[in-house]
C-alpha cells in the first residue's frame, strides 16, 4: 500500500499501531495503557518476566482478547475498541484478524486435517482462493519451512518442531501484513528449538513485519529491530536491541537481564 | 407343515410378512437417526451455551426424556400429541374432520426425542473434550463462529462422539420394537401376529431374534469402520 496524500506522514509505512491498550481480568489490570507501533519490516520482540502481560499484549493485537479501552489500527484502518460488541464490530474484527498471522505456543494445528489441508483451509475458506491455487501456494510455503515431504501426514504424527513449522506456513498462507508469534519455541524440546528459530530468522531477513513474545534472548537480540520490555503491565523500556541489552536504563530491566545469565 | 413352510413366502408362509416388518423397522430407525441427531446437536449446543436459559432448557429436556420409560414417551406422543392436534383443529374450525396421527410418524417423533435426549449428552461430552486451542486458531484466522463450528469443531465432535453414538444407534434399532404396541406393523409385531395365528412361538421368536442380531452385527461392523476412518492420523486413543 502506498501512502496516499491524505494520510498524515507519520502513519505512512505503519503496519500496526496500538494505542493505550487496557485489559483487566476480574479486577486485576494486566495491561495498564500500552502503546506499540510496528513499521513495515519491523521485527519487534516483547520480553519481560512471567506475569508482565506480554502474552496478553500480543493476544490483544489480534483481538483474541478484546481490550477494554484503547485504539488499534492495522495498515491505517482503525478499530474502535471502546464501543459496542455489535455484529458489525465482530465482522470488522474477523477482517482485521485475517491480516495478522498468529503462531501459538502450543501450535493449535487442526488435528483432523493433514498438514496440507491445514495450510489451505484459510485461503480456501476465507480468501476464496481456488483449491488448486491454494495447494500450489501451500506447497511453496511448506517447502520453505522444510515440511513439503510431510504434507499428507496428520499433526499427531509430527514432532513439536515440525508442527510449529507447519503452523508458520499455515499463518503465512493468508499472506498477513504482520506475523504475531506467541512464545513459538516455549513448548518445544531444546533440540527442536533451532529449526523453528531458523525459519523465523529467514522471515525476518526477508523483511516480514513481525511481533513476537519470546524467552530466547539471544535470538531476540539477533533478529529484532526493536525490543520492548514489559514490566507489570507497562512498557518500562524500549529501543534497539544493542541499547536495551547493552545499556539497560531501568533497574528492573537490569535485574531481568542479570537473571538470564 | 414344516418349519420352513411357516417361514416361506406366499399364502401359507409368514416370510413375506416378516420381511415387510423388517422394512418398517429399518425405515423407522433410519428416519429417526437424522432427526434424533439434529435434536441431540441442538441440545448439546444449548448445554454448552454461555447463557443460562438455553442451558437450563437443555437440562430440563434431557432429564425429562431420560427419566421417562421409552414406552411412555411413545404413548405421550401418540395419544397426547394426537389429542392436542385434534383439539387445536376443532378450536380453529369446529367442522374439521378427525385427524388420525399416523403411528409411524408418532414412532419417529418419539424415538427421535429419546435419541436426542441421550445423544445430546454424548455430544456435549465430546464438545467439551475439544482442544480449545484449535478453536482459537480458527478465531485468529478470522473465521466466524459458524465457520469454526462447521470446519473445526463438528468433525472432531463426531469423531469423539462416535463410540457413544454407535451404542445409541444399536439401542435405537431395538427400541423400534416398542412401536408394535401402537399397532405399527414392524418386525416385532409381525412376529407376534404370526405366533398368534400359528401357535409356534419358539420358531418365530427365534427367527426375529436372529434377524435383530444380524442387523446389529452389521451396523457394529459399519461403526467400527467409521471409527477407524475418523481416527486416521490420531496416534493414541
Amino acid at each position: 500500500m502506498s501512502a496516499s496524500p491524505a494520510m498524515p506522514l507519520a502513519t505512512a509505512g505503519i503496519a500496526l499501531q496500538a494505542d493505550d491498550l487496557h485489559k483487566s481480568y476480574g479486577g486485576t489490570e494486566v495491561l495498564k495503557g500500552v502503546s506499540l507501533s510496528a513499521r513495515q519490516h519491523d521485527v519487534i520482540s516483547i520480553i519481560g518476566s512471567s506475569g508482565s502481560g506480554k502474552s496478553t499484549l500480543l493476544r490483544c493485537l489480534n483481538l483474541l482478547e478484546v481490550p477494554e479501552a484503547g485504539r488499534l489500527s492495522v495498515h491505517g484502518e482503525a478499530l474502535d475498541l471502546s464501543g459496542n460488541r455489535s455484529r458489525r464490530f465482530r465482522r470488522q474484527m474477523e477482517l482485521t484478524r485475517r491480516r495478522l498471522g498468529m503462531v501459538f505456543q502450543s501450535f493449535n494445528l487442526w488435528s483432523h486435517m493433514t498438514v496440507l489441508e491445514n495450510v489451505i483451509l484459510g485461503p480456501c475458506a476465507l480468501l476464496r482462493q481456488s483449491r488448486d491455487a491454494a495447494i500450489a501456494q501451500a506447497e511453496v510455503l511448506l517447502d520453505r519451512v522444510g515440511m513439503l515431504n510431510k504434507c499428507h501426514m496428520y499433526p499427531d504424527q509430527l514432532s513439536g518442531g515440525q508442527k510449529q513449522r507447519v503452523a508458520i506456513a499455515r499463518a503465512l498462507a493468508m499472506d498477513p501484513e504482520v506475523m504475531l508469534f506467541d512464545e513459538p519455541t516455549s513448548a518445544l524440546d531444546p533440540e527442536l528449538v533451532n529449526e523453528v528459530l531458523q525459519v523465523i530468522r529467514e522471515l525476518a531477513a526477508e523483511g516480514r513485519t513481525m511481533i513476537m513474545v519470546t524467552h530466547e534472548m539471544r535470538f531476540a537480540r539477533d533478529v529484532s529491530s526493536q525490543i520492548v520490555y514489559l514490566h507489570q503491565g507497562l512498557i518500562a523500556e524500549q529501543g534497539p536491541p544493542e541499547q536495551l541489552f547493552g545499556n539497560p536504563q531501568s533497574e528492573q530491566l537490569q535485574r531481568f537481564i542479570a537473571s538470564l545469565y | 407343515m414344516q418349519w420352513f413352510d411357516y417361514l416361506g413366502f406366499g399364502q401359507q408362509g409368514w416370510g413375506d410378512e416378516l420381511l415387510g416388518g423388517l422394512g418398517i423397522t429399518l425405515s423407522l430407525a433410519l428416519l429417526t437417526l437424522p432427526l434424533g441427531l439434529a435434536i441431540g446437536l441442538a441440545v448439546a449446543a444449548a448445554s454448552v451455551s454461555q447463557k443460562a436459559l438455553p442451558r437450563s432448557g437443555a437440562v430440563f429436556f434431557t432429564t425429562t426424556i431420560r427419566g421417562l420409560p421409552e414406552l411412555l414417551t411413545l404413548f405421550i406422543i401418540y395419544h397426547g400429541a394426537g389429542l392436542l392436534i385434534n383439539k387445536t383443529l376443532k378450536w380453529l374450525d369446529p367442522q374439521a374432520a378427525f385427524f388420525e396421527l399416523s403411528p409411524f410418524v408418532a414412532g419417529v417423533v418419539a424415538l427421535a426425542l429419546v435419541f436426542g435426549g441421550y445423544s445430546g449428552e454424548v455430544l456435549r461430552g465430546a464438545w467439551q473434550a475439544l482442544d480449545r486451542g484449535q478453536r482459537e486458531a480458527g478465531l485468529a484466522f478470522g473465521m466466524s463462529r459458524w465457520q469454526i463450528f462447521q470446519r473445526v469443531e463438528l468433525p472432531q465432535i463426531l469423531r469423539l462422539a462416535l463410540p457413544g453414538l454407535g451404542n445409541l444407534w444399536i439401542n435405537l434399532l431395538k427400541d423400534t420394537a416398542l412401536v408394535s404396541v401402537i399397532a405399527l406393523n414392524d418386525l416385532m409385531r409381525m412376529a407376534n401376529v404370526a405366533v398368534g395365528a400359528t401357535k409356534k412361538p419358539f420358531l418365530f421368536f427365534l427367527t426375529v431374534c436372529l434377524i435383530y442380531w444380524m442387523i446389529c452385527i452389521f451396523f457394529e461392523w459399519c461403526i467400527a469402520r467409521m471409527e477407524k476412518r475418523a481416527n486416521r492420523g490420531v496416534q493414541s486413543l
